[in-house]
């Protein structure tokens, strides 16, 4: 009798066990690849380590944050970081939602200029960065300054006196497509009885929009903000080829890697910055998954 | 309003938007397509005012291929980024579908929970582990080689392809698979004959993402992998000298790095679009 049962409770264990071994590889990798770094960056930025000159590491609490609130150039690289990453996530969100809407209806050649509007997206972010600094915006050869030139103006060596808005530029077009691919989600996931329905009811195309789509695209909308703020918080392809860093265009991320692995070595000092950018992404995370859940409960319903 | 002038109306309305969404998707194109352009100009073409009547050459795409400027050649870095992307990419696959099984098909307790630990990691900003993997590749002696970027990438996609596949696992139909296991087919037997060519164009977008990412990638390879092993980013960085007059050999080389990934973006962009509807917001 004993035995038996012993035997279920085994099997049932057991069970459950094969139940979950398909995912623990994946799980397990995840977990080694992402999680125990981030534990070590927490227990670096807490030590004064520096690797070149070598010296002991030591532990020194909190030092390597309170430092920071005085560092001149991590205060600049912070505010460029939040210039940035505000500026780049609302320009490719309205021009992605732009073009959703004209996409959203048929005409001629739509699938043509679809392809064209998400071939930005497809391209490696330091060949955008190339291409916009030395063909787009250079003051000798680049398209800008020459149509400046048509009309009279003088030429601007724009990536060097406005490299912010010089790499925010060149983050919309890049992240355009991204934005208008969830916004033409949304509007094609826009039930049409809902539409018809107000049709029916006599309602403006302009009221039908305001009151009845607009509020169906919210959460897209802020799905698209909480995504593009996380990528775009770290960005630092564009920043490498097109600046290389310096005043106006170092944000945090570029500033660790200038700080630590780019010639600083100052490790324990740059983890800390980079654990203020975690901690800035936790907070948008926090939202962002409260969103992404709100949505698939709504599948669950459906 | 009679319904004749009604659909009369809409046409106009729609040949307007139509004719707006024409000029933006030239525009939005239009450095793409001078890159292109100025890939087969000389070295002068591409310096003077800009024209577009000229006689295109190959020249340029010849020369970038063949030098030898800069830490690796072309082939080279070329075969590089080929071997660390499409292993990588296999390797996402070979643990991302068992995960999605055990999260769709037969959904482990607390699959919610799990599947959103899943897309968190994806939320912590590379920047906070790029020392400690920097650390630990040193001292396994990993830096500078492809097995690094291999694991990253793998780690990189990873999270993402369990959220897509699972919802492409979660649209095939239960009944199918039940009858399977009544049939006694093991989870392998389940997975090939019924799961994996019910899903297959949802794991070809998937894979085709990782794909994108990988090849795309640039902050990884930087900083663990510049020298030997480098790949296609690392090459596009370095192999024009930027004196004297190089606008030409850059737009070749920038069209040889990105034309993999645009032609196969192109050509799936239908299914990538709904993989990534689908990966982002179900």
């Amino acid at each position: 009798m004993s035995t038996k049962s012993s035997a279920t409770v085994g099997q049932q264990v057991s069970n459950s066990w094969r139940r979950r071994l398909p995912l623990l590889p994946a799980l397990i990798f995840t977990v080694l690849l992402t999680q125990i770094p981030f534990l070590m960056s927490i227990w670096y930025s807490l030590t004064n380590w520096k690797i070149v000159p070598p010296r002991p590491r030591k532990f020194v609490g909190i030092t390597n944050f309170k430092d920071l609130i005085g560092d001149r150039f991590f205060r600049e690289a912070a505010g460029i970081t939040v210039l940035m990453t505000v500026a780049a996530v609302l320009g490719s969100l309205i021009l992605g939602s732009l073009f959703a809407l004209l996409l959203d209806r048929k005409f001629f050649g739509q699938g043509f200029i679809r392809t064209l509007l998400i071939t930005p997206f497809l391209m490696m972010p330091v060949v955008a960065g190339l291409v916009w600094k030395n063909q787009m915006f250079n003051s000798i050869y680049g398209i800008i300054n020459w149509l400046l030139k048509l009309v009279g103006g003088t030429p601007i060596e724009f990536v060097s006196r406005y490299p912010t808005w010089a790499i925010v530029a060149t983050l919309i077009w890049q992240w355009t497509p991204f934005m208008m691919l969830i916004m033409l989600a949304g509007l094609q996931g826009q039930p049409s009885d809902v539409l018809e329905a107000a049709k029916m009811d006599g309602a403006t195309p302009f009221a039908t929009f305001r009151q009845l789509t607009l509020s169906h695209l919210r959460p897209y909308m802020e799905l698209g903000i909480l995504l593009g703020t996380i990528y775009l918080i770290q960005v630092f392809d564009h920043i490498a080829v097109m600046t290389g860093g310096g005043p106006g265009s170092t944000n945090v991320p570029y500033y660790v890697f200038q700080e630590s692995i780019g010639g600083g070595w100052r490790f324990g000092a740059a983890s800390a910055y980079s654990i203020v950018v975690v901690i800035f992404s936790i907070i948008i995370a926090t939202v962002s998954l409260r969103v992404l859940s709100g949505l698939l409960k709504g599948e669950d319903i459906a | 309003m009679t319904k004749e002038r009604a659909v009369g109306e809409k046409r106009w309305v729609n040949g307007v938007f139509g004719l707006m969404a024409w000029i933006l998707g030239a525009l939005f194109f239009f450095p793409v397509a001078w890159m292109v352009l100025s890939s087969f100009k000389t070295e002068q073409e591409a310096a003077t005012s800009p024209k577009i009547t000229f006689t295109p050459t190959l020249d340029r795409y010849r020369e970038v291929t063949k030098s030898t400027r800069g830490l690796l050649s072309f082939g080279q870095a070329f075969s590089n980024s080929a071997l660390i992307v499409v292993s990588s990419t296999i390797i996402v696959l070979l643990l991302a579908i068992p995960a999605a099984y055990a999260l769709a098909i037969r959904p482990v307790p607390k699959w919610r929970d799990v599947l959103f630990f899943f897309i968190s990691t994806k939320f912590l900003p590379l920047v906070a582990s790029i020392l400690p993997l920097w650390i630990l590749a040193k001292q396994f002696h990993l830096l500078n080689t492809r097995l690094v970027l291999v694991i990253l990438y793998t780690g990189m996609n990873l999270p993402l392809a369990v959220w897509m596949l699972r919802s492409f696992f979660s649209e095939v139909p239960r009944e199918l698979i039940e009858a399977a296991e009544i049939d006694g087919a093991s989870l392998r037997g389940q997975l090939t004959s019924i799961i994996l060519p019910m899903a297959a164009p949802g794991i070809a977008a998937t894979a085709l993402l990782c794909v994108i990412f990988a090849w795309n990638e640039y902050f990884f390879a930087v900083q663990l992998n510049p020298v030997s092993g480098a790949t296609v980013p690392i090459w596009v960085t370095t192999t024009i000298s930027t004196r004297g007059n190089f606008l030409a050999k850059l737009s070749a080389a920038s069209v040889l790095a990105s034309i993999p990934v645009v032609a196969a973006g192109w050509i799936a962009q239908k299914r990538m679009i709904r993989g990534l509807a689908m990966g982002a917001i179900k």
